[in-house]
């Protein structure tokens, strides 16, 4: 009995409050916008038999048509891409710092890089406001020093937004492949270079292949919550970033078209399935690595 | 082999600056004189005096405040219990299910979450206010303090639980007595977790809170659309300050009673 209540009270919540929730939306996504509230033609109401024949694809026929989604998608996959690559680049040499670190440092340095995670996500992309924008830190510095004579428009560029996505995916690049740095042996490098490895041969033979498994969880943990990002391309970015996150939030808090905005959903969750999967594949893999 | 290269020293006081900057140009200008965000016009601190006579911004605090207690009270309850049951619960019928819902939520984009919720409280006509934002933050955050106790169930030794149920104890009597206090740094940092989630959260909280509750992310992002103010900033340092203190006081007294601990370990050792 106690066993039976201890299962269905989180089975339950979580039945009613995150997969019942899913299957609302794929069911708006398939039905017809109309002007009542809830601005939607419910499809379930009358009988299964009309709800197969109300339902259609409407909706995701109109994605494809309208050119807006198709590149939205396009480029939020772009930035995700490219800004997952900018993590890693600057991840990677502090996470190797840290690693070499002195025994002592490395309690600090950890929580320095966990500290902004605590943080507000919303303040430390507004942070960059102020920095960016056209009489902002970055470019009143960069005119004091003479390398531009005019203020470059940073701010509400999709520069802005990769920036933005680096500063605050930060931690999560580093984390995992200080991880696996940490636990390389250092003897394997020596080894290396003993055997004639120079010290860039040794670093690109030795130690990344051994820290794979780090830069892998690194590269998902960034990129899949980069796609769907809303904050960083609706405050850094400008009318011409396409975001889909930014799209589905236009779609239904300013166009208020309901099932178009459930089927923006539905296929950036088919988008992010395969990454999503993959995922969990590694991490699986890697625990049975270590055991 | 642990002296630091010049390689190693400028890519981590890069990095660092890269990490901190930001947030220290954010707090020196929180006690700029000046209404323009950028012109230094000497110190001053009266943004903090007009942010505590701002009552939109007092009163979204408050609802905040309110929907992250209640919210990472019930997450951390729940996500223990569904850890429990991942770990030790054994085979039952829609396991794998079971744990697919729990590791979902940590990947979701937080629109989707976000619009599923909406859209399903107004199916059954729930109105939006503090409730369903407590709700929805609760699905979320449970997930992450699962995976926070999970871990810590897996490394402890079931050899102690049995010994309490071979002693006499019932299951609820060996759970409390033995397995909480053992697994209590794990609830209590799933549950600051969980407290952090809901403070942080905008997207989630924008779909499922109504006219009659605004918390302080969705109050914040509004007027930082509009552009920078120094009342934003002297907000920011608040909630930096807050965090900071938080952390490094938490991390201080993990490392005292894991010494505390060592030390203890090492006198029963001799002891013996």
């Amino acid at each position: 009995m106690q066993r039976f209540v201890l299962i269905a009270v989180p089975y339950v919540w979580l039945l009613a409050l995150f997969l019942v929730p899913f299957v609302i939306v794929f069911k708006i996504s398939l039905s017809d916008i109309a002007l009542a509230i809830p601005p939607y033609t419910p499809t379930l109401k009358d009988g299964f038999a009309t709800f197969l024949a109300g339902l259609d694809f409407e909706n995701f026929v109109f994605l494809t048509s309208d050119d807006l989604y198709w590149k939205a998608y396009l480029s939020s996959l772009q930035i995700a891409v490219l800004s997952t690559a900018f993590t890693l680049c600057v991840a990677y040499p502090i996470a190797y710092g840290m690693a070499r670190a002195p025994e002592e440092w490395r309690p600090t340095l950890m929580m320095l890089v966990i500290l902004p995670f605590w943080t507000s996500f919303l303040i430390r992309v507004y942070a960059w406001m102020g920095i960016l924008s056209q009489e902002g830190f970055l470019n009143q510095f960069l005119l004091w020093s003479g390398l531009i004579n005019d203020p470059l428009t940073i701010l509400n560029t999709n520069a802005a937004v990769y920036i933005g996505i680096v500063y605050t995916y930060l931690p999560f690049m580093i984390l995992p492949i200080y991880a696996a740095l940490d636990r390389l042996d250092g003897s394997l490098i020596e080894a290396a270079e003993d055997l004639g490895c120079s010290r860039f041969q040794a670093f690109w033979l030795v130690t990344i292949p051994l820290s794979k498994n780090g830069i892998i969880a690194g590269c998902f943990l960034v990129f899949i919550p980069a796609l769907g990002e809303f904050v960083i391309p609706s405050l850094l970015g400008g009318s011409q970033t396409l975001m889909i996150g930014k799209v589905l939030w236009e779609e239904f808090f300013n166009n208020r078209d309901w099932p178009v905005a459930s089927a923006v959903a539905v296929i950036l969750l088919l988008i992010l399935i395969i990454p999503i999967v993959l995922f969990q594949r590694n991490q699986q893999k890697q625990a049975e690595e270590e055991l | 082999m642990n002296r630091l290269s010049w390689f190693n020293v400028t890519s981590l006081t890069l990095g660092f600056a890269f990490l901190y900057l930001p947030m220290l140009i954010l707090i020196v200008y929180s006690f700029n004189d000046s209404k323009l965000v950028t012109v230094w016009a000497g110190f001053s601190t009266k943004w903090y005096g007009e942010l505590l006579q701002n009552e939109a911004f007092l009163d979204a605090a408050w609802v905040t405040l309110k929907v992250a207690v209640m919210s990472s009270t019930l997450a951390t309850i729940l996500g223990t219990m569904a850890a429990y049951v991942l770990v030790r619960g054994g085979r039952f019928m829609g396991r794998t299910l079971f744990s697919g819902m729990i590791y979902a939520p940590l990947v979701m984009p937080e629109v989707i979450t976000g619009l599923s919720l909406l859209l399903l409280f107004i199916g059954i006509g729930l109105d939006r206010g503090v409730l369903t934002i407590v709700l929805a933050h609760t699905t979320f955050s449970m997930c992450f303090v699962s995976v926070v106790v999970s871990s810590r169930l897996l490394t402890f030794d079931r050899s102690l639980e049995e010994a309490a149920l071979d002693l006499g104890c019932s299951a609820f009597e060996a759970f409390r007595l033995v397995t909480l206090p053992i697994i209590a740094p794990a609830v209590i940092s799933g549950w600051l977790l969980a407290f952090t989630l809901s403070l942080d959260d905008l997207v989630i909280a924008s779909f499922t809170a109504g006219p009659s509750a605004t918390t302080l992310p969705i109050k914040i992002f509004s007027a930082v659309r509009l552009g920078v103010s120094p009342e934003i900033n002297a907000l920011s340092t608040i909630m930096i300050a807050i965090v900071a203190v938080g952390v490094i006081t938490a991390s201080l007294v993990t490392k005292r009673n894991l010494v505390r601990q060592q030390q203890e370990e090492r006198a029963a050792a001799q002891a013996g």
